[in-house]
């Protein structure tokens, strides 16, 4: 019975799982089906139900512990004065609403909403062109492959220290490179907006090729006689990868998209180790202090951990209504996609 | 680790073939093409490079204009002073023990939770499942204040528990598991070792993790990067001073705890990723492999 067994996997499962699986069950276990005496089938029964619920179960237990719990507690907090270590005291809705007052919540707020738009739109632009690219028939595609994943295994703190040392104005290499080019030095860390585009630099550094790498698993997904029927009908290479190629891996794009959104609301690192010794206020003007960054300030410098909190739910609804906003595109986007494609097979038949 | 990694050819293999057909008549690459891919990787790589670099000069070379931009005699200086005065090399241990345990226990649950939502019928399976996926939108900075409180309370400040227990399984794991067993993994086979009386743990055993395998490496490669690098958590739950990560033993480098000489303070940079880039070099393919077949599931 046991061979049985055998056979079906050899049959449809991926090859690397044969060998394994040859050397499962030496037969041990082969008795008749279970179901007919006594508490083998009880239990037997019991294993059917109560297995699958066992299996998800440290997923929920550890969601339940470090994740469930924590966001209730801290949305409980947020509507409480507490100073670390001291007691709570009911404050309503005044920590929000001294956020809607506050200078540096509304700083925070465009610092991480503008780096957010520097950062992720021209990765995930260069991602693609990027990916367009290596789908080439290539010498070394190997190396390019590896070259531009290298950034995604530098950790932000390693990558962060490396930039801030090119990116400092007084000896660093790239004003050293502008010097050659004939432009004057950038203040990169004490202007605001050169230090904002420094910042995403190195977001852009770390992800544009995990990117571009996940795109180009998705175009070498898209169905080649797509590509006959457009060329069939005269569409150029560029006319080719605007109405084939991006329509056609839009869900992917959709999926980066989604998660570059959320890493650039919660940014942290990259901004507060830029700044030194002055990272967690974002830079001597708070010029690139974000919601983390402010959220981190009052909770573990300010010691102020009810607008703490306050921030963090902020954080959440932001993400909730960006969620959704995305989760329309999404649904019009895919009603569109599936008449343009009706559209070309049409076309491609005529 | 590297026996992890070693499936992963294996993994991708069988994938990368069925994506070939569409990929064979691609049209080959001009040399504008090789330019602008050379430009990529150039700027990919120099940062890597320019680390080792100003790793090898003095801490006054390093701060001094025009920056170097060859390689110097001081590397194993550099290597020495940060490996004893600001104990890389106890972080590097941390790392090593967080990593790895965060990326065994996810894989193992991912694994247990994907195969059950994939193909174990079960009551209320469609919506905690939207649950899970639900979960992953929850940025961290909604749960560090309370976990933060008791971490303290319990005395685990600097202790690599608080780091490891909040990631032993993630969401992102158990879908990815979930994608690759729901096509993977056919239902006869299961139901074939259960009419031969199976119970679940051993159908776990011998039928789902042989099956389940290749991704498993994958996963465990993905999430052992993440845990390598990961920063916000650590950087609250230990310090740089006590019992750190590489990741938080940099950031207090960053800051100037130990030293001001930045040549000091990228030595620790390159310790920090040094051991991630030469697996990388060395499995570069099948990590590639391993990235794209992940993404193919997303």
């Amino acid at each position: 019975m046991a061979t049985s067994v055998r056979a079906t996997g050899g049959g449809s499962a991926p090859p690397a799982a044969q060998a394994p699986g040859s050397s499962a069950g030496p037969g041990s276990h082969s008795q008749r089906p279970a179901g007919r005496s006594g508490w083998r089938s009880t239990l037997y029964r019991l294993d059917l139900k109560a297995a699958p619920y066992v299996f998800i179960a440290p997923f929920f237990l550890t969601f339940a512990a470090f994740g469930l719990f924590p966001l209730i507690y801290t949305g409980w907090l947020s509507l409480h004065r507490v100073e670390l270590g001291g007691s709570a005291q009911w404050r309503g809705l005044g920590n929000y609403s001294a956020l809607a007052t506050s200078e540096f919540f509304w700083n925070a707020l465009a610092n991480t909403f503008t780096i957010g738009v520097i950062s992720t739109v021209p990765q995930l632009l260069m991602a693609l062109c990027l990916a367009h690219l290596l789908n080439y028939k290539l010498r070394g595609r190997g190396f390019f492959r590896v070259a531009v994943l290298a950034p995604y295994a530098t950790s932000i703190a390693a990558a962060t220290l490396v930039f801030a040392q090119l990116f400092n104005t007084d000896y660093g290499l790239i004003n050293t490179a502008l010097g050659w080019l004939g432009f004057d030095p950038v203040a990169w860390e004490s202007s605001k907006w050169p230090a904002q585009i420094a910042i995403s630099v190195i977001v852009t550094w770390r992800w544009t090729g995990y990117n571009a790498l996940i795109y180009l698993a998705a175009m070498q997904a898209v169905p080649q006689d797509l590509y006959e029927a457009a060329a069939l009908d005269g569409a150029s290479r560029l006319r080719q990868f605007l109405s084939v190629t991006i329509p056609s891996i839009r869900p992917t794009i959709l999926f980066t998209v989604v998660v570059s959104t959320i890493g650039a609301t919660q940014l942290f690192g990259e901004p507060m180790l830029f700044g030194g010794s002055i990272g967690i206020s974002g830079g001597s003007g708070n010029q690139f202090q974000t919601l983390s960054l402010l959220m981190y300030e009052k909770g573990w410098v300010t010691g102020a951990l009810g607008q703490a909190s306050a921030i963090a739910w902020v954080m959440l609804l932001l993400l909730l209504i960006i969620g959704g906003i995305q989760a329309l595109v999404s649904r019009s986007n895919r009603g569109r996609g599936r008449g343009r494609s009706r559209n070309e097979r049409t076309k491609a038949g005529s | 680790m590297a026996r992890t990694l070693d499936t992963t050819p294996r993994a991708a293999a069988p994938r990368a073939r069925r994506l070939r057909p569409s990929a064979g008549r691609q049209h080959h690459a001009g040399p504008l093409t090789y330019v602008l891919l050379g430009l990529a990787a150039l700027v990919s790589l120099f940062p890597l490079y320019w680390n080792l670099v100003a790793a090898s000069h003095s801490g006054e070379r390093v701060v001094e204009a025009p920056a170097p931009l060859l390689p110097g005699p001081r590397l194993l200086d550099n290597l020495s002073f940060a490996w004893n005065q600001v104990d890389m090399g106890e972080a590097l241990v941390n790392t090593t023990i967080v990593a790895g345990l965060v990326s065994l226990s996810t894989v193992l649950f991912s694994t247990l939770a994907g195969f059950a939502f994939a193909k174990l019928p079960f009551k209320g399976r469609g919506a905690l499942l939207a649950l899970v996926v639900a979960t992953m939108t929850i940025p961290p900075q909604l749960s560090v204040i309370p976990l933060y409180r008791i971490i303290t309370d319990l005395g685990w400040v600097d202790q690599l528990q608080s780091v490891v227990l909040p990631s032993l399984v993630a969401a992102f794991g158990v879908f990815f598991m979930r994608q690759y067993l729901i096509e993977a993994l056919p239902a006869e086979l299961v139901e074939a070792a259960r009419m031969d009386g199976a119970h679940s743990l051993r159908i776990i055993w011998h039928v789902v993790f042989p099956v389940a395998r290749p991704a498993m490496a994958v996963l465990g490669m993905l999430v052992f990067v993440q845990a390598w690098n990961d920063f916000f958590w650590p950087f609250i739950a230990l310090t740089p001073d006590g019992n750190p990560t590489l990741q938080v033993a940099l950031a207090g480098l960053g800051a100037g705890h130990h030293t001001v000489d930045q040549a000091v303070v990228l030595t620790g940079a390159l310790i920090s990723t040094l051991p991630l880039l030469l697996v990388f070099a060395v499995l570069g393919k099948h990590v590639v492999g391993g990235i794209t077949a992940g993404a193919v599931k997303n």
